[in-house]
């Protein structure tokens, strides 16, 4: 081992002066990814009140509280922000944050592209929602189909601003992912081989590599979207020999890896949480890898999955139904890894281990229905209906948000050397996740009963108005989890009880340093003896069990 | 800068010798080249992504293709474009002596393309043909467009990489030159592409 001490390098030295200035120009990986989760954050809150008032709309027959002109724009900025302005960067905040102190390394490879990544997702996040100053925002959903989308429906600048923001924010993302991907792949410590990374890093450099070949695809389609909005190109102008068939595909090639760029690093925090809160290792190492490595690549050959209703070939169909089903195997090998990893475990349910189990529970649900609707004839039957909204919640809301409520009530005392409030965290899981499964249970219903998805009111006579009122007051449950947790990040970081270096008892390398780790996250470059070098440090005399 | 990764045993001392190339490290272990390979991966994943959709609607202005687009000429602009990943090597060969004057000639050839593309967009527009006046026109510019701004910013990067090859006495890290010209081979490697689609293309009917 050559031990090193840290030494002072230009990146890290904060400037004097305001302590705004130091954000503004900071280049460190924890400030960053904390930049990053505060972008996350601050979105979020916007991405919640739209779903409140489209939730406040539906929760009776015929209901006139918003006009459907700006019930369109707020399902379009529903969708955008809570993929593009919530999940990533909250995800690639993480990511930022724990990578380097998880493989012992000071920082990430490119500190100062980092910071250019933060701001270019930033200002693509603030590009996106300027639409609304500018006159309207985007109002063609959040996949924007033409000719939907195109200048003769969409006359306004929305789907301008949305093109621009898409653009620069995947551009940020792009680079970020490169960032990730070499930190992971070239600045490892000494002995923390590929076969013994921590599974949120592995499970990140598979999304780091999906993001570069997803988001091309998105830019690549926002281009040709934009140049058929303001050069007058004619890319999908089926009347002038275009086919809108070319947005779907080359936006679904982006758009189903997305689902996996977000969830994949949820599947990392819950394959980090629940070893530790289970006392025993992992169970399944290699599979839970592999698996990722899998999905990964069926990931890319499912996106058509989203366009049996467009009438394709028997053929493609029967292609993309199958290979839709086929990722139901990798996921259901990490669903039984941690399910065996908890078998026989002396369990200790913290809120993040609350978290991490529910997030197992309502994923498989929203995992079980994606694999209905990769059957052709019963996606024709209830595509573009509430059953399809349902699904997606399960699976983004109930396995990302779950996933990230974990991992923030696991880390939370790394990052700011204080624990949440665990009796304020019991009553955020229990009322998330009852008021959840309340909203959104009863979609699958009403979309089986054929309620469209999108349409700002329906008639009393359909006979939908019992379920949707009763989804809207499991959203005013969540709501109400949601102010605890707001009430626990404000009071834990004030006056939470102080953590300690290694409040669980855990065994990466994170929990080796201080609590918030130093400039350079390490006094000495830290070696790994196993996939867990803590533990060996703490129990000498039981290294290398796992 | 200091050393990217924690010492390992046999590492030259950080802050030695700056200037000096790491023994024989090979070329994906260096952390900027690495980043500018995935960058390239994802650039292809980007290029592939429109010439698909050119080809999805070439049947649709194929016909306009054939008449207007001068084959012999664009060529001879492309020999340029291809020559200059040429000099480029020659150029990352010499860097310790003249290859900044190679740069030079590469970032000499890659003006002329662009030349030869603005004129060529100036005669098709003369003659009405533009992104909004049919498919032709749409995929077309979108695609060759495309690719010109990559050359430009090809271009920046050799310019900047001539300033500091001159502006420093002990020259610019070999990473450096590298990452450049592994990004300039990429746009010329694009061209090889879009060049076959689009114009060899109207000749295969």
């Amino acid at each position: 081992m050559s031990a090193t001490t840290a030494s002072t390098t230009l990146w890290v030295r904060r400037p004097a002066g305001l302590p705004a200035a130091g954000w503004l120009r900071t280049v460190d990986h924890k400030e960053i990814g904390v930049l990053y989760m505060g972008m996350g954050l601050f979105f979020l809150v916007f991405g919640s009140v739209e779903a409140a008032i489209i939730r406040l709309q539906l929760a009776v027959p015929e209901n006139r509280l918003v006009d459907p002109q700006l019930y369109d724009q707020l399902f379009t900025i529903h969708g955008v922000t809570m993929i593009f302005l919530v999940a990533i960067p909250i995800l690639v905040g993480f990511m930022n944050y724990l990578i380097p102190l998880m493989i012992g390394a000071r920082d990430v490879a490119f500190p100062r592209l980092n910071a250019l990544s933060f701001w270019l997702s930033l200002l693509g996040g603030l590009l996106v929602y300027f639409s609304f100053v500018a006159g309207g925002g985007p109002d063609a959903g959040w996949f924007a189909y033409p000719p939907l989308s195109d200048r003769t429906y969409s006359t306004g600048t929305g789907l301008d601003y949305y093109v621009l923001g898409l653009a620069v924010n995947g551009a940020g993302t792009i680079v970020g992912a490169i960032n990730i991907a070499v930190t992971v792949l070239l600045l490892r410590c000494p002995g923390l081989s590929i076969s013994r990374l921590p599974l949120f890093v592995w499970m990140s450099l598979v999304t780091s590599l999906l993001i570069l070949v997803a988001y091309p695809a998105l830019s690549a389609a926002l281009v040709m979207l934009f140049a058929d909005r303001r050069l007058g190109a004619h890319f999908f102008d089926a009347t002038a020999g275009g086919d809108p068939i070319i947005w779907q595909h080359v936006f679904w090639f982006f758009g189903h890896p997305e689902v996996y760029i977000v969830i994949l690093p949820a599947f990392g925090m819950v394959s980090e949480v629940i070893p530790v809160f289970s006392r025993k290792p992992i169970f399944g190492y290699r599979f839970i890898a592999g698996s990722s490595v899998a999905i990964g690549f069926l990931s890319v050959s499912v996106w058509a999955h989203h366009m049996f209703a467009v009438g394709l070939p028997d053929a493609e169909n029967l292609f993309f139904s199958a290979a839709s089903m086929l990722i139901a195997v990798p996921t259901g090998i990490k669903v039984l890894a941690w399910t065996a990893t908890m078998v026989g475990g002396r369990l200790r349910f913290t809120t993040a281990m609350l978290f991490a189990v529910g997030f197992i529970a309502t994923f498989v649900m929203g995992g079980l229905t994606g694999v209905s609707l990769a059957i052709v004839p019963i996606d024709w039957y209830v595509t573009d209906s509430y059953y399809v909204v349902a699904h997606m919640h399960y699976v983004l809301f109930g396995g990302v948000v779950f996933g990230i409520f974990a991992g923030l009530y696991y880390w939370f005392p790394k990052m700011t050397g204080r624990l949440l409030s665990e009796r304020l965290g019991k009553w955020h899981f229990w009322l998330v996740f009852v008021g959840f499964h309340l909203t959104f249970l009863p979609q699958h219903w009403l979309g089986i009963a054929g309620m469209p998805r999108r349409v700002f009111t329906y008639a009393a006579d359909t006979g939908w108005g019992p379920l949707n009122l009763l989804s809207t007051l499991g959203a005013v449950v969540m709501g109400a989890g949601i102010l605890a947790f707001v009430c626990n990040l404000v009071v834990s970081l004030r006056a939470g009880e102080l953590a300690g270096d290694d409040p669980w008892d855990a065994w990466t390398l994170e929990w080796s340093t201080s609590s918030p780790p130093i400039p350079e996250n390490f006094l000495q470059v830290p070696v790994a003896t196993s996939k867990r070098p803590l533990w060996d440090r703490k129990h000498p005399d039981r290294a290398h069990e796992a | 800068m200091t050393s990217y990764v924690a010492p390992r045993p046999g590492a030259p001392t950080p802050g030695a010798a700056p200037l000096e190339d790491p023994p024989v490290a090979p070329a994906l272990s260096r952390p900027p080249l690495l980043g500018m390979a995935l960058f390239i991966a994802s650039e292809s994943i980007f290029f592939l992504a429109i010439v698909v959709a050119f080809i999805a609607l070439r049947p649709a202005g194929l016909a306009v293709a054939k008449v207007e687009l001068d084959l012999p000429r664009t060529l001879i602009f492309s020999l340029c474009l291809f020559a200059s990943s040429g000099t480029m090597t020659i150029a990352e060969r010499r860097r310790r002596r003249d290859g900044w004057i190679w740069l030079l000639v590469t970032a000499g050839l890659g003006a002329v393309f662009l030349i030869g593309q603005g004129l060529e967009y100036a005669r098709l527009l003369g003659t009405g043909i533009s992104p909004r006046a049919g498919m032709f026109g749409t995929t077309f510019f979108t695609l060759t467009g495309l690719h010109g701004l990559h050359v430009l910013v090809g271009l920046t990067a050799i310019s900047g990489l001539v300033l500091a090859a001159r502006a420093r006495p002990g020259g610019v890290r070999a990473t450096a030159w590298e990452s450049v010209a592994w990004y300039w081979h990429f746009v010329d490697g694009v061209w090889v592409v879009v060049f076959s689609v689009v114009y060899l293309g109207t000749v295969l009917g």
